[in-house]
């Protein structure tokens, strides 16, 4: 019996320490939220302003630009996931992982060959563990980005992007590098602390929408330098805007599914403590009733030897 | 001058700085500009690495030293876009 109270008594302190770290890490998790989505709420003028200031450009300049026009024939299509680095946040990278996957097998069915490009540790070792291969991985920064990194990851997209132009049939073309022709993101989006949703969107080729405006001509811009130069400045940035856009709304989305994954750990801990409490109080009062029928059992066997004697 | 000009400095991460000025000086990958109230709409991108300066009402003036930008003037106001914007050292104007 005292040995049965022992094992529960080391059960419970045990639960008891799993239930901190939890929390703490539900508490981290929460911080991490309302810091993601400042950050995206900051990063909303900016992408206002580049949204504005494309519209004007692209109803002044000629749009083919290589960023604009599909190409005819889709060889490779590029695949960007993004993943978290750590574990510990529910579904939160396989979801995308899954996402990710059956956007692979529609390329793959479309008769275009995938290329990976996967940010967040998890997503590498996924792919690492199944000996897929993955044409560049940037991890570290999943929780935290910043717009640096974004610009990393989209600067060596925009360069395969622009190294598939010549590429021909069963080869690289021209220049002799591999490239992709279509640019593709899977990340999660945020609408709310209990959902996030895995999406796959395109980003590349960018489509140009011809919207009727309400509010009349756009003015007459002048550019300094000429409209197509500009354009080409332009762009690229806007596709790492768009992908910081998603990164910070996935690490918003991350951390969401973190706190939430930790909530249910620590509520299951505090069961589990509550259930064990209760078995560890029955087992004492089990050994003490034990104890005293064993008492008083002796105590009538001995009155009644005594008795005879 | 009772004209004053919007001026929204943003960069990617954050707004940084947004208000009523007098005149915004900037320098595009064409030369040097200044714009005032009610300058025709205009789209330029800005020399690596330049200056903004943004001339505030009653003589003072603040300046960030901004990289990858461009600068967007219409009806509304002046708008620099920038991947990253720094105060100036050389803050302290005229």
């Amino acid at each position: 019996m005292a040995a049965q109270v022992r094992v529960l008594r080391q059960r419970i302190r045990s639960a008891k320490g799993m239930k901190k770290i939890t929390k703490a890490m539900e508490l981290v998790a929460t911080s991490r939220i309302a810091k993601a989505q400042a950050r995206v709420e900051a990063s909303l003028p900016y992408a206002q302003a580049i949204t504005g200031v494309l519209t004007a450009l692209a109803s002044n300049a000629r749009i083919d630009h290589p960023l604009l026009t599909p190409r005819e024939r889709v060889r490779r299509a590029g695949v960007l996931l993004v993943t978290a680095d750590r574990g510990l946040a529910g579904g939160y990278s396989s979801n995308a992982i899954r996402t990710a996957e059956s956007l692979l097998a529609r390329l793959a069915a479309e008769g275009k060959e995938p290329v990976l490009y996967v940010i967040g540790r998890k997503g590498v070792s996924y792919y690492r563990f199944r000996n897929r291969p993955i044409e560049a991985n940037w991890t570290g920064f999943s929780e935290q980005p910043s717009f640096a990194d974004a610009r990393a990851v989209g600067e060596t997209l925009i360069k395969a992007f622009s190294a598939g132009a010549d590429d021909v049939d069963g080869g690289a073309g021209a220049d002799g590098v591999l490239g992709i022709d279509e640019l593709h993101i899977v990340y999660t989006e945020f609408h709310s602390l209990m959902t996030q949703n895995p999406v796959a969107k395109i980003i590349g080729p960018m489509q140009v929408e011809d919207r009727p405006r309400s509010e009349g001509l756009l003015p007459a811009y002048e550019f300094e330098p000429e409209a197509e130069a500009l354009l080409d400045a332009l762009l690229p940035k806007y596709i790492n805007t768009r992908i910081y856009a998603a990164l910070i709304e996935s690490a918003a989305s991350e951390s969401a599914a973190r706190r939430r994954a930790m909530k249910a750990a620590t509520d299951n801990a505090e069961e589990m403590i509550e259930k064990y409490t209760r078995e560890m109080n029955s087992a004492r009062q089990a050994g003490i009733t034990q104890e005293i029928s064993e008492i008083v059992g002796g105590a009538n066997a001995l009155a009644a030897s005594g008795s005879e004697v | 001058m009772a004209q004053q000009l919007h001026v929204e400095l943003v960069a990617v991460e954050e707004r940084v700085w947004s208000g009523e000025a007098e005149m915004v000086v900037a320098r595009t990958t064409e030369g040097e500009l200044g714009v005032l109230p009610g300058h025709a709409p205009l789209l330029g991108q800005l020399a690596e690495p330049g200056q903004v300066r943004i001339k505030l009402a009653g003589g003072e003036q603040v300046s960030y030293e901004v990289a990858g930008g461009f600068l967007s003037v219409s009806a509304e106001g002046v708008t620099v876009l920038a991947e990253s914007a720094t105060p100036a050292s050389t803050a302290q104007g005229r």
